[in-house]
């Protein structure tokens, strides 16, 4: 028993030992974390900064520092034209696939028969889609509704703009519902969202006269304001991983091409990564502005 | 003239009448009340317009939704004739099935079928268990790191796989794992499998929202941590091990892109070889000795697309309720 007085402790704080048992449960992580993600990151880095030749015993590696990144950059002239247009692309399809899971989550929060099956359907995409499936799916030309996406006037509408505002329109056109396959997640991430917004707010702005579209602009969608940064920050990154992405089938058509290489493409991805922060950035910028506005 | 009487008797007679109002609607107004409650809503509905314009915008909109997948179905049943008769648009004149005998052929799909449930499945389970323990011990324990640990955890999540995957095929290589499926497992059991962050973030919110009391009982019963862990935080999380599982199983089934790079050339699956169906196609009917009926045409490639599904869809027809009320039970969302 220790006296009160003596400020000594031997051994291990209470503290000190639920740390350690803290730290037992995420060591597994932190390991896995240095070698698979923290190493080949820094490994993909220095082999941008080279030009790397694999061989059968290894790989030969010759510093060229920024090259391959000025060749990226100014050089090659395909691959600043796809970063641009994926932005591009990016820019167009959030907003579009937040709006369509809204309005279908709001939907699908009214009370009606057979709701389960329309959230069935909705949710289905989420389950089969995968490069090859969509990649097929679009040569097929079944990524849009017929007749919608080649009208006369759109298709001279496009041959005005530049090509790198051009491609992105034809490509939202002709996979108009490839774009909403994507939002599956988003529509079941807003619907849960929704139910948790309290009804007796609803009824105290009924009591006050608030008609329903008044309520839902004044109500829902401020309530809303976080899962909107929340879906727009997964809808980017889902949209910049998958794999039928130009800007990657080009980087790894790259990575064993002749005139190419293995440094080349990892620049050229860690361009890419940049890119995508900056994106992130802007889009999360955007709505935290509006959100904080909202309120004040 | 009139007189008192007469006053008296006619608020009388006027106050009896008011009385007799009857404090419902009677007759035509009673009808009319009804049926306007009826068109467009009333206490116990939303009105039969409102639910007809629902219904209309809903299955339209479902319609477009899954017109790929009608596309699909219906041009794969197309036989070779149909598909050249311009008159025939959504209704083959016949259930033709050659396309999908072919499509069997080439995608070779018994044997890529149960790769990819393994390949799919087998790094889905590790990937569950570890990422419900880094889960569990970042929901219960306090210790130094944990928001750096959160902002990697992020991190993992943001970085695109082709800033890392390159050395670690090089390094694979070395060690001849290339082709291996050890080389998706590997990376599954330490956290850093496909998608493990949403996982990890999906256990956290889990765990968090158990009652701490249970633990704090058992710790008091003298359980060591792992025991607290294994009898009393884990069997209250079994929903979200259900949707960790599925989750993680349909994302590695359709993860294409480091199953090809890591696996190519050894264990196969079926949405890679998917993926190569034209040669396929090509290697079991070499272009100059097939008849024009035989040659590849879009219908036999949707056959092949549309087998390349059907694992998944059956599976999410049979789980659909753990799918569909996956984002609600985990809390992700926030609250």
């Amino acid at each position: 028993m220790s006296a009160p007085g003596i400020s000594k402790r031997r051994g291990l704080t209470y503290r000190m030992r639920e740390a350690l048992s803290g730290y037992a449960f995420v060591i597994i992580w932190i390991v896995g974390f240095a070698v698979f993600t923290l190493i080949p990151l820094g490994q993909t880095l220095f082999y941008s900064l080279n030009q790397v030749t694999v061989s059968a015993t290894g790989i030969n590696l010759q510093f060229v520092e920024w090259q391959n990144y000025t060749r990226a950059l100014f050089t090659d002239p395909t691959f600043v034209e796809l970063l641009i247009e994926y932005a591009v692309e990016t820019l167009f399809s959030v907003p579009i696939i937040l709006i369509f899971s809204l309005i279908i989550a709001l939907f699908l929060n009214l009370d009606f028969k057979f709701k389960g099956v329309f959230r069935t359907i909705f949710f289905l995409p989420v389950v089969i889609t995968s490069g090859p499936v969509i990649q097929e799916l679009v040569s097929q030309g079944a990524a849009t509704v017929p007749g919608f996406a080649f009208s006369d006037t759109i298709t001279n509408f496009l041959a005005e703009l530049p090509t790198y505002l051009s491609n992105p329109i034809e490509y939202l056109l002709t996979s108009f519902i490839l774009i909403l396959w994507f939002s599956g997640v988003q529509i079941l991430i807003y619907l849960s969202s929704l139910q948790k917004i309290d009804p007796s707010i609803y009824e105290a702005a009924a009591i006050d006269g608030a008609s329903a579209w008044e309520s839902f602009w004044k109500i829902t969608l401020p309530s809303l304001s976080t899962t909107t940064i929340v879906v727009a920050i997964y809808t980017i990154i889902t949209l910049s991983h998958f794999s039928e992405n130009k800007v990657i089938k080009y980087i790894s058509g790259q990575t064993f091409a002749v005139g190419g290489g293995i440094g080349y493409s990892s620049a050229m991805s860690f361009l890419y990564f940049a890119v995508l922060i900056l994106l992130l950035a802007l889009v999360y910028l955007v709505l935290n502005y509006r959100a904080s506005r909202q309120y004040g | 003239m009139t007189t008192k009487s007469d006053l008296t008797s006619s608020v009388n007679r006027l106050g009896k009448s008011i009385r007799d109002l009857p404090n419902r609607a009677t007759g035509f107004s009673m009808h009319r009340d009804t049926i306007k409650g009826f068109l467009f809503g009333n206490r116990t509905g939303y009105g039969l317009v409102f639910n007809v314009i629902l219904y209309v915008l809903l299955i339209a909109i479902g319609f477009v939704y899954l017109y790929p997948l009608l596309f699909m179905f219906v041009t794969s049943l197309k036989s070779p004739a149909d598909l050249l008769n311009p008159m025939v648009q959504w209704i083959p004149t016949e259930f033709y099935s050659g396309n999908y005998v072919k499509a069997f052929q080439v995608l070779d799909y018994p044997a890529k079928l149960a790769s990819s449930v393994l390949i799919s499945f087998v790094p889905s389970i590790f990937q569950t268990i570890v990422c419900s323990l880094v889960g569990y011990g970042l929901a219960r324990y306090r210790f130094w790191g944990k928001r750096l640990i959160f902002v990697l955890i992020m991190a993992t999540f943001i970085i695109p796989a082709q800033n890392t995957v390159i050395p670690q095929m090089l390094t694979y290589r070395d060690y001849g794992l290339l082709g291996n499926i050890f080389s998706l497992i590997l990376p599954a059991a330490m956290g850093q499998g496909f998608k493990s962050a949403i996982f990890i973030l999906i256990f956290y919110q889990t765990f968090l929202a158990l009652p701490k009391v249970l633990e704090e009982a058992a710790r008091l019963d003298g359980a060591s941590n792992l025991q607290i862990f294994l009898r009393v935080a884990l069997p209250a999380a079994i929903p979200s091990y259900i949707i960790a599982i599925i989750f993680s199983t349909v994302w590695y089934w359709n993860e294409t892109y480091l199953t090809v790079i890591f696996l190519e050339g050894g264990i196969e699956s079926l949405p890679m070889q998917l993926s190569k169906f034209v040669q396929a196609y090509e290697n079991l009917y070499p272009p100059g000795t097939v008849n024009i009926f035989d040659r590849l045409n879009e219908a036999v490639k949707l056959s092949g697309t549309f087998l390349n599904i059907l694992p998944l869809l059956i599976m999410y027809f049979i789980l659909q309720k753990w799918f569909v009320e996956s984002v609600e039970r985990t809390g992700i969302a926030g609250e």
